[in-house]
């Protein structure tokens, strides 16, 4: 093969050249997939990583109304945060609110999905009907409810005195706001999480359930031991997603309560919205949403070494 | 397998009977608002149906004006969603370069930024842009989506590596191959994620009510809460009318495309 | 010189253990190259990177005296068949046919011309208008075929086109495949894992294992004469039957997985007797022993009844061995069955460099016959 002979050195003369056509490409693809992920680069930029910084940073001035910064503050609009009952009250209620709605909401959730995850005729009516809240707004799914918690012509009053118990003031008495506008946001979010629920539901291997069926094992057993199991992977996901939901939530307290009655429905947004468009005071709003920032971090990286421990996946 | 009947009558209760209390809230505003506003205030069951209260709520409120700017500032958040996500996950499926794995997780980590948290910049940010009342607004700050970018990306990864190959032999550029056959072969995801961005920004609150200061871009959403406060009257049948109106829209699209957003959430959730 | 040229091409990942090792490789034009391997042995790679689809860590490639390390794949002119077809789901065949010439802006009027052609040739006219979905596994298989036809590109790079059809159609589509290849007078670089492919459609085999060149030749030639004990063992069906062996010289005998006593006869003379030996016998060389030539007794472990032919499994010492006799033939199993071993046709392999001693002296005898 005398052919090698006489090609090793063109060979060689042309490696340095092969380099440079490598680094050239590498260049050319890394301008091309910078040129794909520009826009998104550029949008998370501008509205998501620097009023990010902006809010930490503005976190340690008091502003006027125009949101300048005007006087360094360091630590103090923390400081004063946590000693303000005011805002230890929103901070309560926000996770009271956490904890009344999505335990509630899965559970409800995942009981729809399992009895709409059998193959009956008309299935498909139920389910739709069940995933029917997700295509309700916050508005609307709020003046819903603001006419059933009427105190006087509301629904619910209405039946309670049927059934001869007095009518509660859902909106207006402290005891009940807040379970009033949990209700609510449970109502609302049943059907993302059984939207959410079903699919994993469906997306179980079938021959699972029909070798258990040959070993014999009863509804419940399966439920338990095969079902949920498998679902873990869509159940980690609805209690992440609800948790941050819950911690967003506004709409239903701007409608149902604005806050009330005595900052008993505050929550953190909201708290936030109130502090920073009404009040004006930019500096300490920006504070509380660092606190939000901080919550929903550790919140996200408890769920995942949780998950990461918990969760069967597939 | 066959189901035992009395197994089915059990599951055919319980599920009617849960679906009419998951139900019942949006079935009682939709009779109530044909009411009047009489049997509203007494209690009493419909004595008779009427379309007086979509008249007023139409007439005292610009509500087609309200349903045009949220058509326009959905549509739009839709599309901007839709071509920012699709490209985003192009590049992470397709395209190899330096730095790809820590932009993942650059766009990982945005989604553990509430963007209440970083309202209040965002709001000066648009103040200062001179876009309150503007659609931009209303919409551009949404276009980028890691929740998007991701599920598209699941979907892209289905699909075979040998087909990007055998156009490169063909000699088709990355762009051409994303339009003509990525987004082809990936129009049920494209669709699933187009129906969510939708209904999404349809239902947005915060931010419009924030970002609009009068009717001239104001989203129905607002609409309706400006319909809620401003009825002095307690005039729950037109309150309601307006509430029906808002989600009429989002309710047919979650209708029609229910079974396959459900398959998407899924496959984009659980990756 | 080649049509398409490999020298000292290697290839490795994060600069870790090579994939492909210095592999030095010429292929002819109109040739029928057929790269065979176990999985992982770099044979897809290496096909991959004449197409351009991977990086060459070093070496240099050429195709027709070009060298074309640095260019893209459509700068080749090539063409590709892939082992899941690539078929563009949302196109019809037409569209999946008529794809690359799109891209390359090939007029339409050569379009349709080429396209009429192509599809007239591989039995697609009817189904042009199909979706790749309502298209059975071979249908499949024609289009991308097809595509490949219609480029008009005179070098062609298949990988593992066939694995993905059934028994019966992958022999149907060997034979369609190869006098698509002989009437255009393409050059082609096969890639596959199966010996049989391998072995019928080849004009050349390429063994490949562990990123290494085994051997490289005529596929008789690799039958016959393989050049070490993986190509011994890869090469046939069923494969090579082996065992090792020590020369006792005193004796005058080869003694084989203890058990297998054979006499030193004219062929041995040139084995050295200090090493330690691999012997190995093809299965129809195990011969059947009549009255006067048995030369040992074997006891049967197994017998497979194919109709044509049985093949029967010995036992010998630790491992089987297996033979193939023309015919049908009544053996049971545990029976001692006659059997003529006879040690001109052992190949004899070093045990310790894996390498071919001495080839089986019965195949030089019939090539000379058959000439």
């Amino acid at each position: 093969m005398s052919m090698h002979s006489t090609a090793i050195p063109a060979t060689a003369g042309s490696q340095i050249h092969f380099d440079k056509v490598k680094r050239k490409q590498r260049i050319k693809n890394f301008f091309k997939g910078m040129l794909f992920l520009l826009p998104s680069i550029v949008l998370f930029g501008v509205f998501l990583f620097y009023p990010l910084v902006r809010t930490i940073y503005l976190s340690f001035f008091l502003t006027d109304a125009a949101g300048n910064t005007t006087v360094f503050v360091n630590w103090e609009n923390y400081v004063n945060l946590f000693s303000s009952p005011v805002f230890l009250q929103s901070i309560k209620s926000t996770f009271l609110f956490v904890l009344y709605t999505v335990p509630v909401t899965i559970i409800i959730a995942l009981f729809l999905a399992v009895i709409a995850n059998e193959k009956l005729r008309g299935i498909g009516l139920f389910r739709t009907l069940y995933s029917s809240t997700m295509g309700i707004s916050v508005a609307a799914a709020s003046v819903f409810w603001l006419y059933l918690f009427h105190p006087s012509i509301g629904l619910l009053n209405m039946l309670l005195e049927a059934a001869g118990i007095d009518g509660v003031g859902w909106l207006t008495d402290p005891a009940w706001a807040l379970i009033a506008v949990s209700i609510t946001t449970i109502w609302m979010n049943l059907g993302f999480t059984f939207l959410i629920l079903l699919g994993g539901l469906q997306s179980i291997d079938s021959y699972l359930y029909e070798s258990a069926d040959i070993d014999g094992a009863g509804y419940f057993y399966k439920l338990r031991r095969i079902t949920i199991p498998m679902l873990s992977p869509s159940l980690f996901f609805v209690i992440t997603v609800t948790i941050i939901n819950a911690f967003q939530t506004f709409g239903q307290i701007d409608i149902l309560t604005q806050g009330g009655p005595v900052n008993a429905t505050n929550l953190i947004v909201y708290s936030i919205y109130r502090e920073a468009f009404v009040n004006y005071q930019f500096g300490s709003a920006s504070a509380q949403a660092v606190l939000l920032f901080i919550i929903i971090l550790i919140m996200t990286f408890l769920q995942f070494k949780i998950g990461e421990r918990r969760v069967h996946y597939q | 397998m066959t189901i035992p009947i009395t197994r089915k009558i059990i599951f055919y209760l319980l599920l009617i009977i849960s679906s009419m209390l998951v139900f019942s809230p949006t079935l009682m505003a939709f009779v109530m608002s044909f009411m009047t506003n009489q049997d509203i205030m007494t209690g009493s069951l419909p004595s008779s149906l009427t379309l007086d209260n979509y008249v007023k709520a139409f007439n005292q409120f610009p509500l087609l004006k309200y349903l045009f700017n949220s058509l326009v500032v959905s549509i739009v958040i839709m599309l901007g969603q839709l071509i920012l996500s699709s490209l985003a996950a192009y590049a992470f499926v397709f395209l190899e370069f330096k730095g790809r794995d820590l932009l993942f997780y650059v766009f990982i980590a945005t989604m553990m930024v509430p963007f209440e948290a970083s309202i209040i910049p965002n709001f000066h940010i648009i103040r200062d842009l001179g876009w309150i009342d503007t659609y931009p607004g209303l919409t551009v700050p949404f276009f980028a989506m890691a929740f998007g970018t991701f599920l598209l990306r699941q979907n892209f990864k289905q699909i075979p590596k040998e087909l990007r190959e055998a156009s490169q032999i063909a000699g088709m550029g990355d762009f051409k191959f994303y339009l003509t056959v990525v987004l082809p072969v990936a129009r049920t995801s494209l669709v699933t994620l187009g129906v969510y961005g939708f209904l999404t920004s349809w239902n947005m609150y915060l931010w419009p009510l924030l970002s609009t200061t009068n009717d001239s871009v104001r989203t129905v959403q607002i609409g309706l809460k400006q319909l809620q406060t401003q009825e002095q009257l307690n005039d729950w049948g037109v309150i309601m009318a307006g509430a029906i109106i808002v989600v009429i829209p989002t309710l047919i699209l979650l209708f029609l495309g229910q079974s396959k957003l459900q398959k998407g959430l899924t496959e984009g959730a659980l990756k | 010189m080649g049509q398409i040229d490999l020298i000292d091409i290697s290839k490795s990942y994060d600069k870790q253990k090579n994939v492909l090792d210095e592999i030095n490789l010429s292929i002819e034009e109109g040739e029928f190259f057929v790269l065979v391997g176990p999985s992982g042995s770099g044979k897809s790679t290496l096909l991959r990177m004449i197409a351009g689809l991977e990086d060459i860590t070093s070496g240099t490639l050429k195709i027709s005296d070009k060298i074309v390390n640095h260019l893209p794949p459509k700068d080749r002119n090539l063409s590709m068949v892939f082992q899941n077809y690539a078929l563009y789901p949302h196109l019809s065949v037409e569209q999946n046919i008529l794809f690359g010439l799109g891209a390359k802006k090939v007029n339409k009027k050569e379009q349709q011309k080429r396209l009429a052609e192509t599809a007239e040739m591989m039995g697609l006219s009817e189904l042009l208008n199909r979706k790749p979905k309502e298209l059975s596994g071979g249908q499949k298989q024609r289009v991308a075929l097809a595509r490949s036809v219609v480029s008009e590109a005179p070098l062609c790079l298949m990988d593992e086109p066939l694995s993905n059809l059934d028994a019966k159609l992958r022999a149907q589509m060997r034979i369609e495949i190869r006098r698509l290849q002989k009437r255009l007078g393409l050059t082609m670089v096969y890639v596959t894992h199966d010996q049989v492919e391998a072995m019928t459609m080849g004009d050349r085999i390429m063994v490949l294992n562990d990123g290494k060149i085994q051997q490289v030749g005529k596929p008789i030639t690799l039958y016959n004469e393989p050049e070490n004990l993986f190509v011994a063992s890869f090469i046939g069906s069923p494969k090579m039957n082996m065992g090792k062996a020590v020369y006792s010289m005193n004796q005058n005998q080869l003694v084989i997985e203890d058990t297998l006593r054979i006499a030193q006869g004219p062929d041995m003379d040139d084995i050295p007797g200090n090493i330690d030996l691999t012997v190995g016998i093809r299965a129809e060389h195990l011969l059947p022993g009549t009255a006067e030539n048995t030369t040992h007794h074997l006891e049967a472990v197994n017998v497979e009844q194919l109709g044509n032919e049985t093949l029967i499994a010995f036992d010998v010492g630790s491992t089987l061995w297996m033979a193939k006799w023309l015919g049908q033939w009544d053996v049971q199993v545990g029976e001692m069955v006659p059997v003529h071993i006879d040690s001109g046709n052992f190949c004899f392999f070093d045990s310790n460099t894996g390498l071919l001693i001495k080839s089986a002296n019965f195949v030089k005898e019939q090539e000379v016959v058959s000439i």
